[in-house]
């Protein structure tokens, strides 16, 4: 008797909420470390940026404005769905070589746990970076975080789970919305992440993923005019002058790549969330 | 309107040099640079003083004096820069008279707002960024937060030592060191600080002044043992030293242009409103990157609230910025003054009507007249391009969600101002308004305590309160 025969998934890109194929009609194929064919990826175009952008744009109203308890609950939810996605992204991780099962387990473990402690932080990052202002004048003076908006992230080009997550939950815990170019030579993970995205209560268009040439892809972000922020982590120095140069048209926040190699499994501090969050203070006067 | 005998302030209280060099290293130097000009009173013309237009290498000398100065400072416990910031701010209020004038000869801003508003703000920002000198620790940013080093400050010419307040007092109180660039037309009162920084035994090189223009602050900026960067000024330049810095781990801070709404609902108390739309756009002669410059009006009382403001506007007294009485002064330099022109011209030729007080302007100096411009479409120039100067751009809307969607329709996102007697209301606008700062019934209020900055296009960081401090450290 003959071994069945696998169904294979398609990765495809993920906008809006929904699994499209890339517009262009270009992928790209994937291989383990060893070299070994593991799918075909789409390339995503400049067209398919735009549309991510848009998608963002669009979310963006009402995942800022959800209470920041719900945007809590949505993260924990998602830590929930990629719980029960294990096995999945362990066989993932170790297909493309490179890590044990044991390791990758690990990854995974601390991939959930990263989203459940940034899940903690949506009702608390605003007491903590906030502040009521002592005026020397007779008027209520209070600064408060808002998001920036629409914030385009090239995601860690190691650490295909954890560093990607790593770099999507700060953004979005807060209320901006993103387009996320996922690692170029293991982009599987971050496929199989937007299915746990899909079935998590996250509204469409709040995190849009891309996979394909961050070279190609990350300027089209970089220069859009209705992109507000950009996360440079995975991109290559080189990549990242051309972005950041670009990034200066609308002035968007950049946050560079870190100087050195990232240990991701360390605490991740503050950073990566006040990196885009705008400060609001409003005055009242105060009186009878 | 009442008349008013003139009541100028004397000028006998400041000694203003007919020359100056360069501020490194605690000590007056001759430039390198050949380049030198002159700044004016723009209320007058006459010439003040004659002031060096800094080269690169006289740049690179005061950027050497301030690295050299910088793991000495750095080092210094923090109790102890704190009392070097004290006893400035100390200094400050001492010679605030001499420095209110100074300021209002060198740039044409009325005596009273120098003496009343910039002064005593300048001598709090010193004050306040005094106490947080040995306090980092608590302030959120890690139990042991470190300077970055050299700060290289490029300040603008509508509030020359208030900018310069913003900029020093935070910088050293983190343990950084200094070299500030004042706007080419207003040097004089940061020559001053100079003085005081000597005053107050400030180690040398610690703070260093070097004037110039344009071509000065960007060998500043660029400059590659600069670590800091922080800018106050146009958005146009902001983006080029944005796209400058690109590739370099130098931490940029900016706070540029604004276009604020200053938005009025039918149930606003007018009277108060209409002294703030006048405080919002005719302060400082509109010099001011948060002025709210587009009053966005309820239909319903549009005409009403249009009577009253251009009753009040009747009233404003246009002259002699040391005169006492005055309330609007000179526009600061030929260059800005047809700069408002232009545009005020544009207003017309797109058919918006424009409108001013019978209002004398003086023979000599740069003066333009309170300006108000009605019908003004979203589209007009005037009302999407930062004027910087006394014209106001009148639009109407009906709904709130229609002025939200106005006021936020605006590369910009500095600051707005929202008027009615329902708070919840306020608050409900106040939440969807994309800008740095919401003043709600009041307008252009600044407190050392208070963060301010911009969303958008306005630039990114704070400066003040706590927020502030992160502008200067590692973090």
């Amino acid at each position: 008797m003959s071994e069945r025969l696998a169904v294979r998934k398609t990765y495809k890109l993920f906008i809006g909420g929904a699994f499209p194929r890339s517009e262009s009609g270009r992928s790209y194929v994937v291989t383990s470390s060893k070299g070994d064919f593991l799918a075909n990826a789409a390339r995503a175009s400049r067209k398919d940026a735009r549309d991510a952008v848009a998608a963002a744009r669009k979310a963006f109203p009402g995942w800022s404005g959800a209470t920041a308890y719900n945007r809590g609950q949505i993260l924990y939810r998602i830590a929930e769905m990629l719980e029960g996605r294990r096995a999945q992204f362990v066989a993932e991780i170790t297909a493309f070589g490179g890590v044990g099962a044991k390791q990758a387990g690990d990854m995974v473990d601390a991939t959930v746990d990263r989203l459940v402690w940034y899940a903690g932080w949506s009702d608390k990052i605003g007491a903590v970076v906030g502040s009521a202002n002592p005026v020397a004048g007779p008027y209520f003076n209070l600064s408060s975080p808002e998001p920036t908006g629409v914030v385009a992230v090239v995601a860690p080009q190691e650490g295909p789970l954890l560093g990607l997550v790593s770099v999507i939950a700060p953004v979005i815990v807060t209320g901006n919305t993103c387009v996320v170019i996922a690692c170029e030579r293991a982009p599987l993970p971050a496929i199989t992440l937007a299915e746990v995205l899909a079935t998590s209560d996250l509204p469409g268009g709040v995190v849009n993923i891309l996979t394909g040439s961050p070279a190609e892809i990350a300027p089209w972000l970089a220069g859009h005019m209705d992109v507000n922020a950009v996360d440079l982590t995975g991109a290559d120095p080189e990549l990242a002058v051309t972005c950041e140069e670009l990034a200066a048209e609308n002035l968007k926040r950049v946050l560079r790549p870190p100087a050195g190699p990232v240990n991701w499994l360390a605490d991740p501090g503050l950073e990566r969330m006040t990196a885009f969050l705008e400060t609001k203070t409003v005055w009242h006067p105060i009186g009878v | 309107m009442f008349e008013y005998a003139p009541a100028p302030e004397s000028r006998d209280i400041v000694d203003i040099r007919p020359s100056y060099g360069l501020f490194i290293n605690g000590e007056w130097v001759e430039p390198q640079s050949e380049e030198r000009h002159k700044t004016v009173n723009p209320a007058t013309e006459e010439v003040l003083a004659e002031v060096a237009w800094a080269g690169e290498a006289d740049v690179d000398r005061a950027v050497q004096a301030a690295a050299k100065a910088f793991p000495v400072w750095s080092a210094l416990p923090g109790a102890e820069r704190a009392k070097y910031l004290f006893r400035i701010a100390r200094i400050i209020q001492e010679r605030s008279r001499e420095l209110a004038v100074l300021e209002t000869l060198d740039n044409g801003k009325p005596i009273r707002e120098s003496r009343d508003v910039d002064l005593p703000l300048v001598a709090a920002h010193f004050f306040y960024y005094a106490g947080w000198a040995d306090k980092l620790a608590y302030a959120g940013f890690g139990p042991d937060p470190r300077p970055l080093g050299v700060a290289g400050q490029v300040i603008p010419w509508n509030f020359p030592l208030l900018m310069l307040a913003w900029k020093i007092a935070p910088a050293l109180a983190c343990g950084n060191t200094v070299v500030l660039k004042p706007a080419e037309t207003t040097p004089l009162t940061a020559l001053a600080f100079a003085d005081i920084c000597r005053q107050a035994d400030l180690p040398p090189g610690v703070v260093n002044i070097v004037t110039g223009a344009g071509a000065t602050g960007a060998a500043l900026v660029n400059h590659p043992g600069v670590d800091k960067v922080a800018f106050t000024g146009s958005t146009e330049v902001g983006r080029l030293i944005a796209r400058g810095l690109a590739g370099t781990r130098k931490k940029l801070t900016l706070e540029l242009g604004g276009k604020a709404a200053n938005i009025v609902f039918e149930d606003a108390p007018l009277d108060q409103a209409v002294e703030g739309i006048v405080n919002g756009i005719f302060f400082n002669q509109g010099h001011v990157c948060c002025a709210g410059s587009r009053l966005l009006v309820q239909e319903s009382i549009a005409d009403e609230l249009l009577e009253a403001l251009k009753r009040r506007l009747g009233t404003l007294r246009l002259g002699d910025p040391l005169d006492k009485n005055t309330d609007i002064g000179a526009i600061n330099s030929a260059e800005q003054l047809a700069k408002i022109r232009e545009l005020s011209e544009a207003g017309e030729a797109e058919g918006a009507e424009r409108w001013s007080p019978p209002c004398p302007i003086p023979d000599r100096g740069y003066w333009f007249p309170p300006t108000v411009f009605t019908g003004v479409a979203q589209s007009h120039r005037i009302a999407r391009e930062e004027i910087f100067g006394p014209v106001l751009s009148v639009l109407t809307f009906r709904t709130p969600a229609e002025a939200v969607e106005k006021a936020n329709n605006t590369p910009y996102g500095l600051s707005a101002g929202v008027w009615t007697e329902k708070g919840s209301l306020m608050l409900w606008m106040a939440s969807r308004l994309r800008a740095g700062v919401v003043w709600s019934n009041t307008f252009n209020r600044f407190d050392p305590a208070s963060p301010f900055g911009g969303y958008k296009e306005s630039g990114y960081g704070r400066e003040g309160g706590r927020h502030g401090l992160e502008a200067y450290l590692a973090v």
